[in-house]
Order: structure tokens, then sequence, then C-alpha cells
């Protein structure tokens, strides 16, 4: 276990040194001061309209910061070959993508942590009514799903070489599931077979991404989930999230590593 | 008594366009406790390979290596041994200090013990000085040293180098020579790859030397002079098929 968390301590230490965090948290502040200002305006759908701006803001942020920190962490290792010393000591296979994963996750909830506790700051004094609750397992459901975008991207890194293209069909593959997902069971009754049953298994095989976006309860104040939903939520993110991370290792575990 | 480090008709075989190619042949090697054991070849010979098999990179195709007795493709075989690649860029956004923490976690080397451990491997390669700075601007030397410390931060009882003075200046070859003897005179047992040959006449007890894929020779550094009436180099050329004129007469 020290070697697992040695190694997300590693990852995490990279995201706060590295200057893109920065200039993404930068920007996404800046738009909620904005956001803060044109209140002053007092027209409730202006500001949320800038909500809805804002927390857009933080989930493209975020899945450029799990998709990216996530995406160069293999072949970062291989290219400047610190995965040799590393894997020269007693550490398995299984550990380095156990340990990566648990960083770039932990590493992705703390700058979750940074934007969302700036943007309820700036909410919470400019609204007479924040709904807490809602925000809360918005930002909950947030982090599990990143959870499912790290795994993947993981198994994206130990598949390809290079981390620019790793990285690009990442971001493609989750934008797709982010806004076609959903769609996708319609569009299976709209084809023949054996077609129909083709996109059907897409449908049902694919993680759900678009269930773990709260971000309409935030904005518009909607009743709060129920708990046992939002459990099962995570607890569906963590099936995917476990099987995306086993399927890395299975490919992970047999690569040669020449030097 | 037995080996520290050892293998048994070690083969290794990779795809080669359609075909395939033997990179290891039959290879049959035993290093015993305390020996500085050089392992020569020209490039391509097989030496790394050998290394990647040792360290559990690359699985054999026949045959097998242990270390300590344990089968290398167990994790717990390695450890006991430091290891360290040619040319590694270490993590840039790390310091020294940070760096060698990390590895000290790895092996689960408690806090106190590791302090004073990134302490004296500091001093021993030199970069107190520079313990707080992040490693991108280090130097090549620099690095190379950064590396030997991460290689000694479990007190290792083999250590297992990969040319470890390719690249540095004469005076950071220098000190790397001097950390090595000074590990010799302590009892480690040190595998490593070099094509300094000068180096390794003055430093190994024992070498081996890899071409094509098989050892030539294996012996006492001393034996083989004698036997040879040659240095190293005129030793190594003659076994690799190199025969200018100026070694007619080398036996």
């Amino acid at each position: 276990m020290s070697s697992v968390l040695a190694l997300s301590g590693v990852v995490v230490k990279e995201l706060y040194r590295r200057k893109d965090f920065y200039v993404l948290f930068v920007l996404t502040a800046l738009i909620t001061l904005l956001m803060g200002s044109v209140n002053f305006f007092n027209d409730p759908k202006i500001v949320r309209y800038l909500k809805d701006i804002c927390l857009l803001l933080i989930w493209v942020s975020s899945l450029v910061i799990a998709i990216g920190t996530t995406a160069r962490q293999i072949p970062a290792e291989r290219e400047n070959r610190t995965i040799f010393p590393l894997l020269a000591k007693p550490v398995t296979r299984a550990q380095v993508i156990a340990g990566k994963f648990l960083g770039c996750w932990a590493a992705c909830g703390l700058a979750l942590l940074m934007f969302y506790g700036f943007f309820a700051v700036i909410s919470a004094t400019r609204e007479a009514h924040f709904p807490w609750m809602q925000y809360l397992q918005a930002v909950g459901l947030h982090w599990a799903v990143l959870g499912v975008v790290v795994a993947l991207t993981l198994l994206g890194s130990v598949l390809f070489t290079a981390p620019s293209s790793n990285a690009t069909i990442c971001f493609i593959v989750v934008t797709g599931l982010l806004l076609l997902g959903r769609h996708l069971n319609q569009v299976a009754l709209q084809q023949s077979e054996p077609l129909r049953s083709l996109v059907y298994g897409i449908y049902f095989a694919v993680p759900h991404l678009e269930w773990f976006d709260l971000r309409d309860f935030v904005i518009y104040g909607h009743s709060a989930v129920p708990w046992i939903d939002w459990l099962l939520a995570w607890l569906y993110a963590g099936v995917y999230t476990v099987a995306l991370l086993f399927a890395a290792w299975l490919i992970f575990r047999r690569k040669p590593l020449n030097q | 008594m037995d080996p520290i480090l050892e293998t048994k008709d070690l083969r290794v075989e990779y795809r080669a366009g359609a075909g395939r190619k033997e990179a290891v042949r039959r290879l049959n090697l035993r290093v015993g406790a305390g020996e500085v054991f050089g392992f020569l070849g020209p490039n391509g010979a097989g030496k790394t390979t050998t290394m990647n098999v040792l360290l559990g990179f690359l699985p054999p195709t026949g045959g097998a290596a242990y270390l300590f007795g344990v089968d290398v493709r167990q994790p717990i075989a390695r450890q006991r041994i430091g290891y360290l690649p040619e040319l590694t860029y270490y993590y840039k956004f790390l310091t020294a200090e940070e760096l060698l923490r990390f590895y000290a976690k790895i092996f689960g080397i408690p806090r106190r013990v590791a302090d004073e451990r990134i302490d004296a491997l500091l001093k021993l390669v030199e970069l107190e000085h520079a313990r707080k700075r992040p490693i991108k601007g280090y130097s090549k030397g620099m690095q190379q040293r950064v590396g030997l410390a991460q290689a000694l931060i479990n007190d290792p009882d083999l250590l297992i180098l990969d040319e470890p003075t390719s690249g540095l200046d004469p005076l950071g070859r220098m000190k790397v020579r001097e950390i090595i003897q000074r590990l010799k005179n302590e009892g480690k047992t040190v595998f490593f790859s070099s094509h300094e040959l000068g180096e390794v006449e003055t430093i190994c007890d024992r070498v081996g030397i890899i071409h094509q894929g098989q050892l030539q020779v294996e012996g006492r550094v001393a034996d083989l002079l004698q036997e040879h009436h040659a240095n190293l180099e005129q030793i190594f050329l003659k076994i690799i098929g190199y025969q200018p004129e100026t070694m007619a007469g080398v036996p």
C-alpha cells in the first residue's frame, strides 16, 4: 500500500506544480467573478445563465485536467525512462496502475474542491438561498464520474504510446458519451436489425456519464436526489472504474518494457 | 557459496519483422557476494536485454534468472537490489530530496531511517547543495549522481548499473568510479555494463564478454590479462572479431 500511496503522491505533486491547472482555474475564476458582478443588475435569469456557463466551464476544465494529467502518466514514465528504476524496485505493475489512478483521481478531487469552493463562495454571497444539498451532491457525483474518466484514460495510456493521441481519443469518447449516450436507445429504435441490437448493446455497455451531471439541480434549485440513488450512482461508477482498471492491468502486466 | 545473481541457459527472443531474433543465447552467469562483475559487449550484444530480464522488464523466452535465489519474475527478488539505468530523466518537478523520499516510501523505509539515509546519500553523491532544487535544473552529471543515490536508497546488497558513466565528463566519470570503488570496499556486489574498458579493468574482479547474444569469455580480470598477454581493450576487440594490423601479434 505504501508504494501505491507514494506513486499517487507524486502525481498530485505534479498537478499542483504544473501551470496548466492554474491557467484553467484563473480562467474559471474570472468568469465566476464576472457572474458575481453581473448580479448587480438584479436579473435572476442572467445569474442563472452565467451560473450555467460557470458550471459548464468547471466540467470542461475538470475533464481537461483529468484526461490531460492521466494521459501522460505511463507514456511519460516510458519516455523519460523513469519506469525502469521504478519497476526495478519491489513494485508490481498492478501497484503502478493503482497508484497512478489514485493519484490522478485525488488530483482531480483537489482541483474540483478549488473550483467548486470558489463557485460556492461567490454564489452564496450573491444569492439569498443557495441549494447546499444539491451542490454537495453535484460535487460528489462529478468526482465519481472523473474516476471513470481517469480509469478510461489510464487504459488508453497503456494502449497508445503518444499521450497526445490518447488524450484526443479519450476527450472525444468522453464528450461523445456525455452528449450522445442518452440518445443511443432512440437511435437504436430507428435502425433495422442487426444494427438495432448492436446500438442497443452499445447503449447498455457504455458508462452513462450524463447521469452524473447535476448542474441543473444547482442552477434551478430542484429538490435533491434521493441519497439511495446518489449512492447507486457511485456504485455504478465504481463498477466501471474497476472494470477499466482491470483491463488496463491485463494489458500492462505482460507488456515488454525494452530499453 | 550461493550466487547472488545467476542465469541458467537464459534465452531471449524478439520478433524481428517476419522472423525472430535471438538476443540472448543460453547465457549462464554466476556472480558471488562481494564481487564486482563487469558485463561487457558491443552495442546490440545483449547486455541491456540480459539486464531487462534480471530486473523483470522482459520475460525470458527460455531458461531462468535468479536474484538471491529468487526467480526474477517475482517482485520480492528486487527487494535487495539497486538499479541505475543509463540516462534517465527523473521526475523533473521533484527535488533530489523529494525523489529519494519517494523511492524510500516505495521500499517502505521508516521516515526517520529514510531521513538519515537521504542525508548520507546526498553527501555521498555530492548533491547536498542542490537537495532543494528541482531536478529539471540539474546537469547530466548531477542527474546521473541522483540516479546513483536512488539506486542506493534501500542500502542494497546487489547493485545493477547500466553504463553508469555514459555521457559524463571526465570529472563526473571519476566521481561515479570512486563511488563504485567505495561500494566495493563496503562489500556490496556490483554488476555493471560499461564501454569504458579502462575503468572496468581497474574496478572489476571478474568480467564476462557477450557478443551476438553469447557469452564468449568469462573470468577473473587478472587471469584474462595474463592468459591473453594483452589489455582488456585488446582482448575485447579480438573477441568481437575486430583485427586491425596493430593487433596482429596479440595471441
